[in-house]
């Protein structure tokens, strides 16, 4: 755990009950680079961020002249009203179909962007699948979509960060609340996840972080 | 009786209330007999050396005297206009209109409205779309499901949102700065994000920690 810790910054500073700690993280991202620049222009795009409120990407995103959306679907998919009997007695499952209806609800290729950050990795596996699938859905032919996915070498025990970003080439990293890393994608395993986009291209970031950028 | 005199003189000349009492009253015995005058009530402003811990509450003391007040047990279903400005703890399903007044949802606060007012700090839960002619905060308890529009936007760690943010220019700012613009109007709006980024967050948008 020392370890990890020392990867993620060293931060001495105890994370409160919730999990969360106030210590921010710089970590600069070439994937988040290239994001910057395919939103450039024009004025008046559409950009969704899934990941945890943050008022410094919501300035950033409207100080670009864009429209910014926000919706915490790691949150919203870990609510309790979702979940449900499993198929065997005595499991519980989530209930996609609840969450279809009640989150990520925009029309067809609403947006010109998404933010995915690592929320792949932290959601609910019966989420995984038909999340992609709405976002594919609701970005505009040509969009672009940013995700982080963990590498093996992060442990299973990888703390769930709020990204903040700080300017277009560096983010902030925030220890969040306490979700448990789910899985580890392998490279072939996002390509098949993101089989329908145009490009993928795969940057390798610091601290046991693949940054994936798409385009649809 | 002498010494009560002259702890009520302290008062009168310090303006303050001492936060330890005299030796002199020290020794005085407590007496049914021998009733003590009601203490001094002690306005909310006074300053005193003793801090209690620091909860965290909505900024009304200030506001109390010259706002209207619903508190968290009152349930409103309507139109909810006003000229003045509105502390709001309980519940409202309508629209909620103050134009160029403040509204304050305290935390027992729960919204399921349009909510149209100058400055709006949200504490509690907001359903509909939110429009701050000047701001819109959010503290870290607010659950906001809805839009917001505003020019300026300030949202505390913790705070949960979903919906979309416009931040709209001011039109007095865009007066004033009126030469400004069209002097830079040759030059591209966004030549580069860094030159573009921080003067938006300097104006638009600061963040509470």
């Amino acid at each position: 755990m020392g370890f990890f810790r020392n990867m993620f910054g060293g931060s001495t500073q105890a994370p409160s009950a919730s999990g969360e700690n106030a210590v921010r993280i710089p970590r600069r991202s070439t994937g988040f680079n290239q994001f910057t620049k395919a939103i450039l222009r024009p004025d008046g795009q559409r950009v969704l961020d899934l990941g945890s409120t943050s008022s410094s990407n919501i300035n950033f995103i409207t100080g670009l002249g864009h429209k910014a959306y926000n919706e915490d679907v790691l949150m919203a998919g870990n609510a309790s009203r979702l979940v449900i009997p499993g198929p065997e007695e005595g499991s519980k499952t989530v209930d996609v179909a609840r969450f279809l209806a009640e989150d990520l609800q925009y029309d067809a290729e609403s947006f010109d962007a998404v933010l995915l950050w690592d929320v792949c990795d932290y959601l609910p596996e019966p989420l995984v699948k038909p999340i992609i699938e709405r976002i594919y859905q609701i970005t505009k032919p040509s969009g672009a979509l940013l995700a982080f996915f963990h590498t093996r070498d992060a442990g299973a025990e990888a703390p769930y960060y709020r990204y903040h970003i700080k300017n277009e080439e560096t983010l902030e990293l925030q220890q969040g609340p306490h979700f448990q890393l789910q899985r580890v994608f392998q490279n072939r395993h996002i390509e098949n996840l993101f089989h329908d986009y145009n490009s993928i291209k795969f940057f390798l970031g610091k601290e046991s972080i693949r940054e994936v950028l798409l385009v649809r | 009786m002498g010494t009560t005199k002259t702890v009520a003189a302290e008062f009168e000349v310090n303006g303050s209330i001492p936060m330890w009492k005299s030796r002199r009253e020290d020794e005085k015995p407590f007496s049914s007999a021998n009733p003590q005058p009601p203490a001094p009530v002690v306005p909310a402003s006074t300053p005193t050396s003793y801090q209690p811990r620091t909860v965290e509450t909505p900024r009304m003391d200030t506001y109390r005297a010259d706002v209207a007040h619903i508190g968290k047990s009152v349930i409103i279903k309507g139109e909810l206009s006003g000229s003045e400005d509105l502390y709001l703890d309980g519940e409202v399903e309508g629209n909620i209109d103050l134009r160029n007044h403040n509204l304050v949802i305290g935390p027992n606060g729960r919204v399921h409205a349009n909510v149209h007012a100058k400055d709006v700090v949200i504490h509690g839960k907001v359903n509909g779309k939110v429009m701050g002619s000047d701001k819109v905060e959010l503290k870290k308890s607010a659950v906001v499901n809805g839009d917001i529009d505003t020019q300026r936007i300030v949202i505390e760690d913790g705070a949960f949102f979903k919906g979309a943010i416009d931040i709209r220019k001011g039109e007095a700012k865009v007066e004033a700065a009126r030469p400004t613009v069209q002097a830079a109007a040759a030059a591209p709006a966004f030549s580069t994000p860094a030159a573009s980024v921080p003067a938006a967050g300097a104006s638009s948008l600061a963040e509470k920690k």
